[in-house]
């Protein structure tokens, strides 16, 4: 048993590192799209708020796994065609992308309205006070909970097992149809995903503590 | 492009999505039902346990919280019966799983709805003379309840949505439906957008509904 799973470890490690990979770039570019969006339902006209609202709204509202299946059979039918890898990205990154756009509405929000009143009455222009007394002290409140999402987006990826993608999930459901070892490989996935996200919370919670200076 | 929506098809199959729907709602009630009761002898159990008790069940709690749920979905339908001799329908694993799941998220909300009953309470409870057992189930509990039910409404909610993962062991819940439908007609633009009405709409009335219980509940003292 233990030798037929020390065969396939290298396979593993393969299904990990794009379980992982799947993951960085969904972070990454959800926090591109995610603040940019953010900054346009917080600052945004009208119209703009609208459409951001509507987006975030219905994204946070069904299924990852939902998106995920309408991302990658609904594209094709209507003639766009992505590899199954991109596609899978591409929802992910839908999904994540809404999320932090409600972490930077909140981290906004939670900056006392007198900071920006007395930005104002020291003369600085909107993009000063954005730049040099809003983004520095929403940025410290952003971060904590952007940093435990990103456990949202690693546990997301197992979905993308789904569409024929060798991430860590499927390399284990592989490895349990040749070998039948299922318990064994499915706590060692289990402690895989579990090393990755405790690591993500426990430094969530530390930047939290460090942040924590900040009073309302 | 020129993509031609035809909903005509997914009318016809409505019955997968409409059933689907209904067992989604009902996988969610009876999972958090489980799931609370979990999450309260827990949640209970730790603020008044030792060391050892609280590490255990914070091992639950975390370690349910860092993994996929797809994964525990796999490890009890497709795991646990090869070593235990228990034998169940993907629907009962499925239940199992998601209010083990459940259980966890809830421990952490009712763990600090206890700690957020003010201490005062606890005791005027004692100077009329009320037993611990008394103080508990008549001052710390509801007290709990009305700080933790927003928690326990978005907790509920986003179960609601987690039930898609029942798909993956083939519950013939909502998404079950939608995929059925998707490979059966190839109308896969239709019926995801009216899937994806019918989470929202479902999502949103539960949303508002829980809301008004939430209110109800703060105002009736």
């Amino acid at each position: 048993m233990l030798g037929q799973i020390a065969y396939a470890l290298p396979f593993l490690a393969q299904g990990f590192a794009l379980t992982l990979w799947v993951s960085l770039l969904v972070v990454v570019l959800s926090l591109i799209a995610g603040v940019i969006l953010g900054v346009g339902l917080v600052y945004g006209p009208a119209p703009l708020r609208w459409v951001v609202r509507i987006f975030s709204d219905t994204i946070r509202g069904i299924p990852i796994l939902v998106l995920i299946f309408f991302v990658y059979y609904g594209l094709p039918a209507v003639g766009v065609h992505l590899q199954s890898f991109w596609a899978a990205v591409l929802a992910l990154t839908l999904f994540k992308t809404a999320q932090v756009v409600e972490y930077l509405r909140g981290a906004v929000a939670s900056i006392p309205k007198g900071q920006s009143e007395a930005a104002m009455a020291i003369g600085l222009t909107f993009r000063q006070r954005l730049a040099y007394v809003i983004f520095p002290q929403a940025f410290r409140r952003f971060l904590p909970p952007w940093i435990n999402g990103v456990t949202d987006a690693v546990k997301g990826s197992a979905l993308v097992s789904l569409l024929g993608i060798t991430d860590l999930m499927q390399a284990i459901n592989q490895v349990i149809g040749r070998t039948y070892e299922a318990m064994p490989l499915y706590i060692l996935g289990a402690l895989l995903y579990f090393a990755v996200n405790y690591a993500l919370s426990l430094a969530s919670r530390r930047l939290e503590r460090r942040f924590a200076f900040i009073r309302e | 492009m020129g993509y031609t929506l035809n909903f005509n098809l997914i009318w016809r199959h409505f019955d997968k999505l409409s059933g689907g729907l209904l067992l989604s709602l009902e996988l969610a009630v009876i999972s958090i039902a489980i799931g609370i009761v979990i999450g309260l002898v827990l949640a209970v159990w730790y603020v008044s346990a030792g060391r050892v008790v609280r590490g255990v069940i914070a091992a639950y709690v975390e370690f349910i919280r860092n993994v996929p749920l797809i994964l525990l979905v796999y490890l009890v339908f497709y795991g646990l019966p090869t070593v235990v001799d228990i034998a169940y329908s993907a629907q009962t694993s499925f239940v199992a799983t998601l209010a083990l799941y459940s259980g966890a998220y809830l421990v952490e909300v009712f763990r600090s709805g206890l700690e957020a009953v003010p201490r005062g309470q606890i005791d005027a409870g004692k100077a009329i003379g009320l037993t611990p057992w008394q103080r508990l189930i008549h001052v710390r509990l509801p007290t709990m309840m009305r700080i933790t039910l927003p928690a326990l409404s978005n907790t509920f909610i986003s179960l609601f949505k987690d039930t898609s993962v029942a798909s993956v062991i083939s519950v013939p819940e909502l998404t079950y439906g939608a995929q059925w439908i998707n490979f059966n007609t190839f109308r896969i633009v239709e019926v995801y957008l009216v899937v994806t009405a019918m989470y929202l709409v479902t999502g949103y009335v539960l949303l508002f509904a829980l809301r008004l219980i939430e209110r109800w509940y703060r105002t009736a003292r």
